[in-house]
């Protein structure tokens, strides 16, 4: 029996459990149920983040997508406030057809990944693997070659924010507009 | 750095100014006074393309690219912008939306429009792609009342969403095969170590995300609909701006992996076929639309078509064609969309028969019509033509005749969908009058661009000369 | 590597242990009397009106919106603050432009009542 190492016994523990969850999400009737579970599938692939050493990673999957966008996931089900969820089951084949050749092809390029054991191309700067996903490597990273995309990054969110306004915000307007709808 | 700024100077003063726009319509909450802003804003970023010298290079490491393409495809997009701000105060006011935030969303989105038309990275063609996107979303979203709105709100985001999902897993690809982000590195990194199957497979997913933006079949359903549902206004703008923008960024990535490979007959097969679809698909849909909206829809995707034809060309010539055609279907579709804000109000005037004996009544709209509509269909002597010409010939040029010929083929059944809607406007009695009530900016802006349509057509050696030239000092 | 993450699994493996072995411990030991008065819902001694599932406004939506923009902007502090001392000023002026530039927007958001509850 080959020796199983502690990463080796991790991934297969945290692989499973993301499987596990992934199945909980698609396959649970009630909305909130499947969220909950998403949050587990997050909170697994965190953790297999973490074995790949990409530590910045894993802390923004939790902290973003397992904290602040399951937060919106969870609003949405409240706020479409399904009353019967049996209905939305679906029954479309081809809906499901798609599905299934698209998770084919993707299972298809892990295996050819896999498979052909492409040469892990050298990183450029000579910097070893565990190194590349701290917060200080990508800080440094991020304050130098990528400073631009940064700081541009702000205009995108602006964009969001000014969206978000617009689209979202109640009795939103000019006082005309709003003052015709109380006359 | 502080001669990076200066390098990128109509992105950096865009990027103040969108500041300007937010903090004044916050703080004074007039519609107007932003509206003025945002067109004093696209015509800074215009006087700084042609008043400061941009030279050959990069800025920002190798973040950004400098120089003619770069400030030919900006030129493209702030005119866009401000031909869309010049047309759109009177429609938004009768739809009741004249809100300051629709122009700062324009110009939000014409900023993303500039970062993909000057990337020389995948990061900053991703962050430019993305800011360009959401701004769309919401625009098409702004009649907040309308369910058609929110429709193609909704539709435009969940499929933009899916596609710019594959532009990212493409580029993430891309780096796992050649392990850089920047175009001239990934090029010398394919030179060196070769090309793999994976890159290949991120190449594709990153076309697919292209292809989505600039509608071409099969990836063009969402079009119709959401230029339908959005604010004529901003269909006008999605439909130009968004599509010159998709182009000069797969301009941009093509032109730097050619380099490295020698022999690209798959990718220029593809791209053929890809352009033969959709002239075909766009061309005879748009034959059936009564929908004036959903014909221009459909003519989009056909113009796209038009538009891959110098793409598989895959040469200067080609792409220089791709840049000029970008800039007069810019000018024309603005000006097409433009007449149709001006009369449609709340839904009404939709189909072409609407438009019947326009003529007698509006006959400077009419004409004006009918000018873009002769442009469209890709008569001589309006501009259209010249970007035809330029495209078909570049193709012949790189041994595609049977494309080109195609795509004259595909023009000539266009010319029965457009100039139907001429015969409505001139030959038919009139039905109930369409209520116009241009204003004299939208009415002045239109009648320009008539006449920039028309002088392209006539004159358009000087601007082929810059296309040219963007592209010859780009590729080297 | 992953050894140094030992003790938050130990923690996550204790919490997830503690939880279940104290709601298990409950159900088996607690005295189970159910009746119709017991099972009903407990709302303060009031008669429990209408379901639990109201359908909630748009404006907590929002707010939630408001709260991912900003987290995102907060995320991308913690690789800087890692190098604070590296980059001195000069990553301190990236960093304050990028605040700066969403600030913008923080004014927008509280100027068009985007976090007023009317």
């Amino acid at each position: 029996m080959p020796e199983i190492n502690l990463s080796t016994a991790f991934f297969i523990g945290l692989g499973s459990l993301t499987i596990v969850a992934s199945l909980g999400t698609i396959l649970s009737r009630s909305p909130v149920t499947s969220a909950l579970f998403l949050v587990l599938n997050f909170f697994a692939l965190g953790g297999i983040y973490l074995l790949l050493e990409a530590q910045f990673i894993a802390v923004v999957q939790v902290i973003v997508y397992a904290g602040a966008i399951m937060v919106l996931f969870l609003f949405v089900i409240m706020l479409l406030n399904l009353e019967d969820e049996q209905r939305l089951t679906e029954r479309y084949d081809v809906k499901k057809g798609f599905a299934i050749l698209f998770a084919g092809l993707l299972l298809v390029e892990v295996l050819y990944v896999v498979g052909l054991k492409t040469p892990a191309i050298a990183p450029r700067l000579g910097t070893v693997a565990a190194e590349i996903g701290t917060a200080k490597y990508i800080g440094q990273q991020l304050l130098t070659e990528f400073l631009f995309p940064f700081e541009i990054i702000s205009v995108l969110l602006l964009g969001a924010i000014v969206g978000a306004v617009v689209l979202a915000k109640k009795n939103f307007g000019p006082e005309r507009a709003t003052a015709k709808t109380t006359l | 750095m502080l001669n990076d700024l200066l390098l990128t100077l109509p992105i950096t003063i865009a990027t103040v100014w969108v500041l300007v726009l937010i903090l004044c319509e916050a703080f004074v909450h007039n519609a107007n006074l932003t509206r003025w802003l945002t067109a004093i804003g696209f015509a800074g970023i215009i006087a700084s393309i042609f008043l400061i010298p941009s030279p050959e290079g990069y800025a920002y490491g190798t973040m950004l690219r400098t120089g003619t393409f770069t400030n030919f495809s900006n030129f493209i997009f702030a005119v866009s912008g401000l031909l869309v701000v010049s047309i759109s105060d009177k429609y938004l006011e009768e739809e009741e939306i004249n809100f300051g935030e629709y122009y700062i969303i324009l110009f939000i989105s014409t900023i993303g429009m500039m970062l993909m038309g000057s990337a020389a990275n995948l990061s900053v063609i991703f962050i430019g792609l993305e800011t360009m996107s959401v701004a769309l979303y919401t625009l098409a979203g702004m009649l907040r009342k309308d369910v058609r709105s929110n429709e193609a709100a909704m539709k435009y985001f969940l499929l933009g969403s899916f596609a710019t999902g594959f532009f990212l897993y493409g580029i993430a690809l891309i780096y796992g095969a050649t392990g850089e982000l920047a175009l001239p590195r990934i090029a010398a990194s394919l030179q060196t170590n070769g090309v793999s199957t994976l890159f290949w497979i991120g190449l594709s997913l990153l076309m697919i995300g292209f292809l989505f933006k600039v509608s071409a079949v099969p990836f063009h359903q969402w079009t119709p609909d959401v230029y339908e549902g959005s604010p004529t206004t901003a269909a006008a703008f999605m439909s130009t701006g968004s599509k010159a923008a998709a182009f000069s960024s797969l301009i941009i990535v093509l032109s730097n992996i050619s380099i490295a490979l020698p022999n690209n007959a798959v990718l220029q097969t593809a791209f053929a076929y890809i352009a033969v679809a959709t002239m075909a698909v766009g061309n005879i849909t748009a034959l059936t639309q009564d929908n004036l909206k959903r014909m221009l829809a459909y003519s989009s995707i056909a113009h796209a078509g038009y538009m891959l034809v110098g793409i598989a060309a895959g040469s200067n010539e080609g792409y220089s064609g791709v840049l000029y055609y970008a800039l007069i279907y810019t000018l024309m579709n603005v000006g097409a969309f433009g007449v149709i804000a001006v009369l449609e109000r709340h839904r009404t005037l939709t189909n072409a028969s609407d438009y019947a004996g326009l003529f007698k009544q509006h006959p400077l709209l009419a004409g004006l019509m009918a000018v873009f509509m002769f442009s469209l269909a890709g008569l001589p002597p309006f501009g259209g033509f010249v970007g035809k010409y330029k495209v078909f010939a570049a193709a012949v040029e790189a041994d595609l005749t049977w494309l080109a010929i195609v795509g004259v083929l595909a023009s000539v059944v266009s010319v029965y969908y457009y100039l139907r809607v001429v015969i409505f406007m001139f030959m038919r009695d009139p039905e109930p009058a369409p209520q116009a009530n241009a204003n004299a900016t939208g009415s002045f802006a239109l009648v320009a661009i008539a006449v920039i349509v028309f002088l392209m057509g006539i004159f358009p050696t000087e601007v082929l000369k810059l296309a040219d030239n963007a592209m010859k000092v780009a590729l080297k | 590597m992953i050894e140094a993450y030992l003790p938050i699994f130990a923690m996550i493996v204790i919490a997830i242990v503690l939880g279940v072995l104290l709601l298990t411990l409950g159900r088996l030991l607690g005295p189970k009397r159910s009746n119709s008065e017991k099972m009903s819902t407990y709302e303060s001694g009031i008669e429990p009106v209408g379901t639990a599932k109201a359908r909630i406004s748009v404006k907590y939506y929002l707010v939630a919106m408001f709260f991912i923009i900003f987290d995102i902007e907060v995320i991308f502090m913690y690789p800087w603050a890692v190098n604070l001392r590296e980059f001195g000023v000069s990553g301190l002026v990236s960093m304050i432009t990028f605040a700066l530039l969403l600030l913008v927007g923080y004014f927008y958001i509280l100027k068009k009542g985007g976090l007023e509850w009317n």
